[in-house]
């Protein structure tokens, strides 16, 4: 019992101090990956390849003023961007990050906790992750934070719909709503018995959870709540040193956690192909099943960024549009096709 | 008349169902993004390597002094009224006995100023000057903190005795030959 | 350890419930209906029921509340704005208040055979649930669904705009 317990407190901190340098180095990696795709060259000074960037960065916001404005509503104010950062960092708890691991006789699974309805629990954490964004959005008092924080809340409702309608589909099929049995689920066959990741039987699902993903995530395409030239800075408009950080930090805890969701959902979690067949020590396939999913999640991190730098944003009424006369009849559409097709090729 | 091929005619049409998702679009626009990725990059890491410049490019003016070190300029004022961005101001002297080593002409400019921030660098006051006294060079114009900094005077403008700008380079070939006509006035 | 557990979750939700009453400003009144979601959704996990715990989270703390804090901030109340009541209508909502209260005592005296049945291992589990839900209680089911649906084409057809006039 005690060792149970040193592994999940170790295991906890892991996450978190992993979850942080993620987030850290994702502002790097975005503005690098912007400069690229622009042929430029991005941050170069701080440290070789500017990879010391994000600490100069952290530094920068901590070191900063910090402005409360007289008018607005100084406790609603600080609480904003509290709220946005614990749900960020409370998703992370459900992830299989791994395999198990044997270590004297004893076997520990790599995940936090492991919940009945996994799935269901990492969408409650979203949909109270915008509440950061309104209440730091009204406490603000300006026109444009409201407006922000007014937007988020409907498209972050509005896009919730049709992201856990995505996924009717995939736990018909799967028959589980815990994330660590569906990978589990998606591990390699042995010998030649091929065994799919889901994102080959639910395409369409996939493809509406990843677009559902940008708009809970506020990203490009769908940074409305935020846009520089329509809102100055949306909902974060008046925040100012490590209030606008931690804001700012959120958005890209948010960005790897959604990786992990998508990769774990679609893309196999931490399984990677001929995994049973190397004849390999069941401690090694889950190391490298760890490295395989950060890979995973790493290259969804790079996606966010590539569709950041190649799509525009979307007008408000579009945005609408495509939310509720496109993506949630698909999504209803996808769970009776999906579920009429494994019943008739089963 | 078309002058070039690349003129596409746009036609408002109707989009049919592929056109309508959207993602075959998209799927372009993001390979087009990827293949940035790997393309040379434009960028000039500055401080450390700076970009090469034209041998006739046009920075900082200089005002020339002669062999024996007397200001050329004569306040004729022909590189005021050339300037086209109305950057250059200037006072004229009388010269006294005395400063015959001073300034080549009996006629000198006691203030002359130059405005960088109106200037644009192009060129008219070094074509204009009848007395090869104003040239530009191939030094850069500093930044500063203040707009009165941008305003040049004698002192930083004047070259120093001991310290001449060597504006050869920048003249061509056929100037420098026609310079060494010395029977023509202009040469003397 | 539950025990305590359930006392200080009964607390919380007690005290943020009477806060959303007494609480001037309408924005705090809803933050504080938040919190006594969640402490009902702890209530739930407490009774086994970590489905009906998670979706209360989703649809009550998630969804509905993020609108009806939508429609504060939309609204702009503030406490120069507030309609004042005269005392013939608190005097009614009391009575109306005392009256549901009544009724509620009254309906869970009754109940109380029916607690003792909770206990029973992964009740609160999704796969329970949805045998119960498809098969004892089908038709009930299915007749909510039919409702929701009902009320979902009224919002839409509310929520169009009438065809008379095209150029406006």
């Amino acid at each position: 019992m005690i060792t149970f317990l040193t592994f999940k407190i170790i295991l906890v901190a892991l996450v978190f101090v992993i979850t942080l340098l993620v987030a850290a180095y994702s502002t790097y990696a975005e503005r690098k990956v912007a400069a690229f795709l622009q042929d430029r060259i991005g941050p170069n000074r701080a440290g070789p390849f500017g990879i010391l960037q994000p600490l100069a960065d952290g530094l920068k916001f901590i070191m900063k003023e910090e402005i409360i404005p007289v008018v607005s509503n100084k406790f609603l104010f600080i609480l904003g961007p509290c709220i946005a950062m614990m749900t960020a960092l409370m998703a992370g708890v459900l992830i299989p990050w791994g395999g198990t691991l044997t270590i004297g006789g004893e076997t520990y699974a790599l995940q936090i906790a492991e919940l009945d309805n996994g799935i269901l629990y990492v969408f409650a954490v979203v949909s109270i992750g915008v509440y950061g964004i309104m209440i730091g959005g009204w406490a603000s008092n300006n026109k444009f934070s409201l407006l922000g924080a007014i937007r988020a809340s409907a498209q972050m409702i509005s896009y919730e719909i049709a992201m856990g309608l995505s996924i009717i589909a995939l736990v018909a099929i799967t028959g589980t709503l815990s994330l660590s049995e569906i990978s589990a689920q998606q591990a390699g066959g042995t010998g030649g018995d091929w065994n799919f990741w889901n994102v080959v039987y639910h395409p369409l699902g996939c493809l509406i959870f990843i677009i559902c993903a940008f708009a809970e995530c506020n990203r490009t395409p769908f940074d409305l709540p935020e846009c520089e030239t329509e809102l100055v800075g949306g909902y974060h408009t008046e925040y100012s040193s490590m209030k606008l950080g931690f804001y700012l930090f959120a958005e890209y805890i948010n960005m790897f956690i959604s990786s992990a969701v998508i990769s774990t959902l679609y893309f196999g979690g931490y399984n990677f192909p001929f995994m049973n067949d190397l004849g390999l020590d069941q401690n090694m396939i889950t190391i490298i099943g760890t490295v395989v999913m950060f890979a995973k999640v790493a290259f969804f991190i790079f996606f966010f960024m590539w569709i950041r730098w190649t799509i525009p944003r979307f007008r408000y009424d579009q945005l609408m549009n495509l939310g509720w006369k496109i993506l949630i009849p698909l999504a209803v559409a996808n769970v009776f096709i999906t579920v009429a097709s494994y019943l008739i090729f089963k | 008349m078309q002058l070039t091929n690349r003129s596409k005619l746009v036609v408002k049409k109707e989009m049919n169902f592929w056109e309508r998702m959207y993602l075959p679009a998209i799927l372009g626009g993001v390979m087009i993004t990827i293949r940035h990725l790997f393309r040379r990059k434009s960028t000039v890491k500055y401080p450390e390597k700076t970009r090469e410049i034209s041998s006739i490019w046009r920075g900082q003016h200089v005002l020339k002094r002669d062999d024996k070190g007397a200001e050329r300029c004569t306040a004729c004022g022909l590189c005021a009224v050339a300037c086209p961005a109305e950057a250059i101001t200037m006072t004229a002297a009388e010269r006294k006995k005395g400063e015959e080593n001073l300034y080549r002409e009996e006629k000198y400019a006691s203030t002359y100023e130059i405005n960088m921030l109106r200037c644009i660098f192009c060129g008219l006051c070094e074509e204009a000057c009848p007395k090869e006294a104003i040239f530009l060079t191939d030094r850069i114009v500093t930044t500063d903190y203040s707009r009165t900094g941008f305003v040049y005077g004698k002192d930083k403008l004047v070259e120093k005795v001991d310290d001449r700008i060597d504006v050869t380079k920048r003249q061509t070939l056929a100037v420098q030959e026609f310079k060494q006509q010395k029977q023509l006035s202009h040469n003397k | 350890m539950t025990l305590n557990l359930f006392y200080f979750l009964s607390f919380l939700a007690v005290l943020s419930a009477l806060m959303v009453v007494f609480s001037k400003n309408p924005v705090y009144s809803v933050l504080y209906l938040i919190i006594t979601f969640f402490t009902i959704a702890g209530h739930y996990i407490l009774l086994d029921a970590q489905f009906l715990a998670v979706v209360h989270v989703i649809v009550y703390a998630g969804a509905i509340m993020v609108l009806f804090l939508y429609v504060i901030m939309l609204l702009n109340l503030n406490r120069e704005s507030e309609p004042h009541k005269s005392n013939i209508l608190k005097f009614a909502a009391v009575i109306c208040a005392g009256l549901l209260l009544v009724v509620l005592v009254g309906s869970l005296k009754g109940t109380e055979a029916i607690v003792q049945q909770s206990g029973k291992a992964g009740i609160g589990y999704v796969k329970t649930l949805g045998e119960v839900m498809f098969k004892e209680f089908l038709l009930p089911f299915e007749i909510t669904s039919i409702l929701l649906l009902a009320a979902m084409v009224g919002a839409v057809m509310l929520g169009k705009s009438e065809k008379t006039n095209d150029t406006i």
